[in-house]
C-alpha cells in the first residue's frame, strides 16, 4: 500500500513544480530508485489513479534503477554484495552497515508541456529556471 | 529516447548510472514530439520524492529533541503484542518517567482507551486507508500532548512490518517488535523493518516452549540484515526481561547523548 503514498508524495511534488513554472500539462517522470526500494513495478501499476485528474495525469515514469553498494571499512573499499539485504562485506565477510547506493527514491526531472507550444517550439528551453533545490544526497536514508 | 513522443535526444537525455556526483546544470533540452505529442522541456529536480515527509520529521525530530522528550517509533506485524507489551511497560515505567503515547491504527480507537487506563496521555491517530503514519500525522498528535522534559513518547505504528519502515516520524530510535508466534525467518522475509530499526525486541517468550520458533536463528537473521541491531527478548504476560527492557528506556536517552545529542535513526 506504501506504493500509492509515495505515487501520492510524487503526484504533489511534481504538480507544485508544473504549477509554478507555468506548464499545461507533465509529460515525462524521470526518477532514481535504489534496488532496496523495490516498488518499482507497484508504482508503475498504481501509477494511473495516483495520477488521474493532476497535470500528471498520462505522464510517463521512467524509473532508472541504482544498484546496492555498500562501504567496507575493513577493505576500505566500495563493495556489491552478494545478495539484497546481506549486508556483509563479499570479499572479508564482515559487516557493511554503510550502504552508499540503493536506498534513493528520488525525482530527478521532469518534462512539462508549456502552455504556448509555438513559442516554445520556436525557442528551445524556455521553461523558467526551476525553484532552487539543493541537491540531496543519494544514501541519507 | 522520451518514452513518451518517442523522440531520440542521445547525449542529453541523460540516464546516470555514476550516482555520487550531482548534476547541478539545468540542461533544458527540448523534446520536439511528433504530431500528436507535444514537445516539452526537460527540468532537472533532484529531489528525495519523500522530501515533504521528511521536512515534516525535521521539524518533529526538532520539537522533541527541544522539548528533551525521547521518541520511540515502534513497527510490528499485527498481532506481535505491542499495545499489551506497552500497557506493561507504562505501568512499570510511570513511577520513574513521564511517559506519552500515540496510537496508529487504521480504524478504532480501542488501543488508545486500553492505553488510556493507564492515565498517561495519548492521542489515537486513524489513518483509515491508510498503512502507515506519516510525519505530518504525527507533528499534529503531538499538538495535542504534553512534551515534558525528560520524558519517553512512543509511537506506536500501525501494525505492518512492510510500510512504516519507509516513513521517518522523527522519531529517536524505531523499534521492531516480533513475537516468538511469527516465524523466525521474519527478518529476511521482511527485511526493510530490520534494516530500519536500531532494536528488535522478541515479544511473548513465554510462549516459546510451546513453539519451533529458533532464538539463535531468528538474531543471526536480523544481524545478517542489520549487524549492529540490539536485542532483547520479553514477555509482557510473565514479566521475563522486562526489567532489561526497562532499564534500557530509562538508560537510553542518557546513552544517546541525551535530548541535545540524541542519535538520529533514519529508515
Amino acid at each position: 500500500m506504501h506504493e500509492m503514498s509515495i505515487a501520492s508524495a510524487l503526484v504533489d511534488q511534481v504538480c507544485d513544480q508544473a504549477t509554478r513554472l507555468g506548464a499545461v500539462r507533465v509529460a515525462e517522470i524521470n526518477l532514481r530508485m535504489g534496488v532496496l526500494c523495490g516498488i518499482a513495478r507497484a508504482l508503475h501499476f498504481c501509477w494511473p489513479s495516483a495520477s488521474q485528474d493532476t497535470l500528471c495525469e498520462g505522464a510517463r515514469l521512467n524509473i532508472d534503477e541504482v544498484p546496492l553498494t555498500v562501504m567496507c571499512t575493513h577493505c576500505d573499499a566500495v563493495k556489491t554484495p552478494a545478495a539484497l539485504y546481506n549486508f556483509r562485506c563479499p570479499d572479508c565477510g564482515r559487516p557493511t552497515p554503510k550502504v552508499l547506493t540503493g536506498r534513493e527514491m528520488q525525482l530527478v526531472s521532469i518534462g512539462l508541456v508549456p502552455p504556448n507550444e509555438d513559442v516554445a517550439r520556436a525557442r528551445p528551453g524556455t521553461m523558467p529556471e526551476p525553484e532552487h533545490v539543493e541537491p540531496v544526497p543519494g544514501n541519507q536514508k | 529516447m522520451c518514452g513518451v513522443c518517442g523522440c531520440s535526444h542521445q547525449g542529453e537525455h541523460h540516464h546516470h548510472h555514476d550516482h555520487d556526483h550531482h548534476h547541478d546544470h539545468h540542461h533544458d533540452h527540448h523534446h520536439e514530439g511528433p504530431a500528436g505529442h507535444a514537445p516539452h522541456d526537460l527540468v532537472r529536480i533532484e529531489k528525495d520524492i519523500l522530501a515533504k515527509n521528511d521536512a515534516y520529521a525535521r521539524e518533529n525530530r526538532d520539537r522533541l529533541e527541544d522539548a528533551g522528550v525521547f521518541a520511540l517509533n515502534l513497527v510490528s506485524s499485527p498481532g506481535s503484542g505491542k499495545t499489551t507489551l506497552l500497557v506493561k511497560t507504562i505501568e512499570m515505567l510511570k513511577s520513574t518517567l513521564s511517559v506519552a503515547v500515540i496510537e496508529g491504527d487504521q480504524e478504532t480507537s480501542l488501543d488508545a482507551e486500553r492505553i488510556r487506563a493507564t492515565s498517561v496521555p495519548t492521542v489515537q491517530i486513524n489513518t483509515g486507508r491508510g498503512c502507515h503514519l506519516d510525519a505530518h500525522m504525527v507533528g499534529h498528535a503531538l499538538d495535542s500532548l504534553p512534551l515534558r522534559r525528560n520524558s519517553i513518547l512512543f509511537i506506536e505504528n500501525v501494525g505492518n512490518l512492510v510500510c512504516p519502515a519507509g516513513f521517518d516520524l522523527g522519531e529517536a530510535r524505531k523499534i521492531v517488535i516480533l513475537s516468538v508466534t511469527e516465524g523466525d525467518d521474519k527478518p529476511l522475509k521482511y527485511p526493510d523493518a530490520f534494516a530500519a530499526a536500531s532494536m528488535m525486541v522478541l515479544s511473548k517468550i513465554d510462549l516459546l516452549p510451546h513453539l519451533d520458533f529458533d532464538v539463535a536463528a531468528c538474531i543471526e537473521h536480523a544481524r545478517s540484515i542489520n549487524p549492529d541491531i540490539d536485542v532483547l527478548q520479553v514477555s509482557a504476560r510473565s514479566g521475563a526481561g522486562m526489567a532489561g527492557w526497562i532499564d534500557w528506556l530509562i538508560n537510553a536517552p542518557e546513552r544517546a547523548g541525551g535530548a541535545e545529542g540524541a542519535v538520529h535513526v533514519h529508515a
